[in-house]
């Protein structure tokens, strides 16, 4: 038996219990895992829109003079040149360049800065900010009991949202968060999101998370709007070919490894140019140019049968060329999708030959070009 | 089918019908398919092919996860259910009626079969 005073509620939980959810454990959390059918709220949010309550993830505020600074020493990106009211995609990483976390970082006035890191990994993301903090002008903080967070993704959102606030909605571009009311609470509303639509997401205090979490509930009714669980959030963003952390990126693989690179900047205008990790992801990005490693692509069934993470992908010969890193039946699409790490070999789009060992069958599966889906 | 009084469940989750003229049907229970979530795919055994209680005959596939088919009986298939083939949403939709599985013509039960109201005790874990 696991202690269960260990496992941690949101503010949302008996919101949850009254839609009828059906619960899991996500990195310590008891999540909504689906309210219904995680197909419907999938198809919902490609067509209407979702609602999401994602309160496990990991807020850590930096403030200060030098928060900035700090910034661009711990994570691999360019944090300084981040403008106010933008947001940006980065990593942390260990000094072999290792992934320790994928985030994303808010900057919310010239000197304060939200981090938000994934559940699983927001306690070692706060130990690394807080060892690689020395000597900056820089405070960090814990915030993960600071926020409820409330997403609504989909082509109907930006419609929901603005007949809750006065805030300029259409105004917000992709990546920009900006602070306003929200059903006469205080938020930060970001234009961000983890499905591949228009979306945004709702930063407020957890007092406030039923009110606003209600309110956009009946904002919602007639576009659409359905709740949903972490179920769908999975397959929305797998066929969005975003990475999940423990999946797609792990401490044993480099931003060149996932091929993300692109968000490793060496130029940058503080501290000389150091930060963590920077050797070691130099010598990655001239071996990526050198000596590609595994590439990550996306694999299309033939057959119904669906690739889970860990299950081998081989060639016409039986021998295995990579590995799936996630799979599942794509409502989209109406076929089964995975995630690979394969042999550059085989890494091409339309490859012939590859096929997915699942459990001693070898199902064929079609190479194709990352995403799976991209919105009209 | 469709009064689960009259159905056995095994503890794997498998109802089994009262099998009158020898044949029972058999399907995964609402628990089960509540559990599993969306299936999308369902692989079933042959008709003609020998059954045994308790083992693996097939596999059922949700969005999160593949699990095992058990037979609740021991026999020899004589139908399967191409419907539910064709569209793996009637186990979730109608798991006791229209998303039966497949139908045995019955060697041997098991004397571990539950009726409703031990199976709903045991689902819910008590």
């Amino acid at each position: 038996m696991t202690d269960p005073s260990a496992t941690r509620t949101t503010a949302l939980d008996a919101t949850h219990r009254a839609l009828g959810a059906t619960m899991t454990d996500f990195a310590g959390w008891d999540m909504p895992l689906r309210y219904g059918s995680e197909r419907e709220e999938h198809l919902a949010v490609r067509s209407a829109a979702g609602l999401f309550d994602l309160s496990h993830m990991g807020e850590i505020t930096l403030t200060g003079p030098q928060a900035a600074q700090l910034l661009d020493f711990a994570l691999v990106g360019n944090l300084s040149k981040l403008a106010v009211g933008r947001a940006r995609y980065t990593m942390l990483c260990d000094e072999d360049g290792g992934i320790l976390d994928d985030l994303i970082v808010y900057r919310l006035d010239d000197q304060e800065y939200l981090v938000v890191a994934n559940a699983a990994n927001a306690q070692t993301v706060l130990d690394a900010l807080r060892e690689r903090q020395d000597g900056f002008g820089a405070e960090v903080r814990d915030d993960r009991e600071g926020y409820a967070l409330i997403a609504v993704q989909g082509p109907a959102a930006a419609g929901i949202l603005k007949q809750l606030t006065a805030f300029d909605v259409d105004g917000l571009r992709y990546y920009a968060g900006e602070r306003d009311m929200v059903a006469d609470k205080p938020a930060l509303i970001a234009r961000t999101g983890y499905t591949g639509e228009d979306g945004f997401e709702l930063f407020v205090a957890p007092e406030d998370a039923v009110a606003v979490w209600e309110a956009l509930t009946a904002a919602g009714e007639d576009a659409g709007l359905v709740p949903c669980g972490l179920s769908c959030r999975d397959t929305l963003r797998l066929e969005a070919g975003m990475p999940l952390y423990g999946h797609e990126l792990s401490t044993s693989l480099t931003p060149f490894d996932a091929g993300l690179g692109r968000i490793v900047k060496f130029e940058k205008a503080t501290n000389e140019g150091r930060f963590v990790g920077r050797d070691a992801l130099a010598a990655a990005a001239r071996k990526a140019e050198d000596a590609p490693p595994r590439k990550l692509v996306g694999l299309v069934a033939e057959g119904r049968r669906v690739p889970r993470a860990g299950y081998p992908v081989v060639a016409s010969d039986g021998s295995v060329v990579g590995e799936v890193t996630s799979g599942a039946p794509s409502p989209t699409l109406g076929k089964p999708i995975a995630m690979a790490y394969v042999d550059a070999a085989v890494a091409a789009p339309g490859t012939e030959g590859v096929a997915v060992d699942i459990r001693g069958s070898h199902e064929p599966y079609e190479v194709v070009a990352l995403p799976f889906y991209k919105r009209g | 089918m469709s009064n689960p009084e009259q159905l056995r469940f095994s503890k794997e989750h498998e109802w089994l019908s009262h099998a009158e003229d020898g044949v029972a049907t058999v399907g995964i229970t609402e628990h089960a398919a509540n559990a599993l979530g969306d299936v999308v795919f369902v692989q079933l055994p042959e008709v003609g092919e020998d059954v045994t209680a308790g083992e693996t005959c097939g596999e059922l596939e949700s969005t999160k996860s593949v699990s095992d088919l058990y037979s609740p009986a021991s026999g020899e298939v004589t139908e399967v259910n191409q419907d539910v083939v064709d569209d793996p949403a009637l186990v979730n939709s109608a798991p006791l009626e229209g998303g039966w599985l497949f139908k045995v013509k019955v060697s041997e039960l098991p004397d571990d079969l539950l009726t409703a109201d031990e199976y709903a005790t045991f689902a819910s874990g008590a």
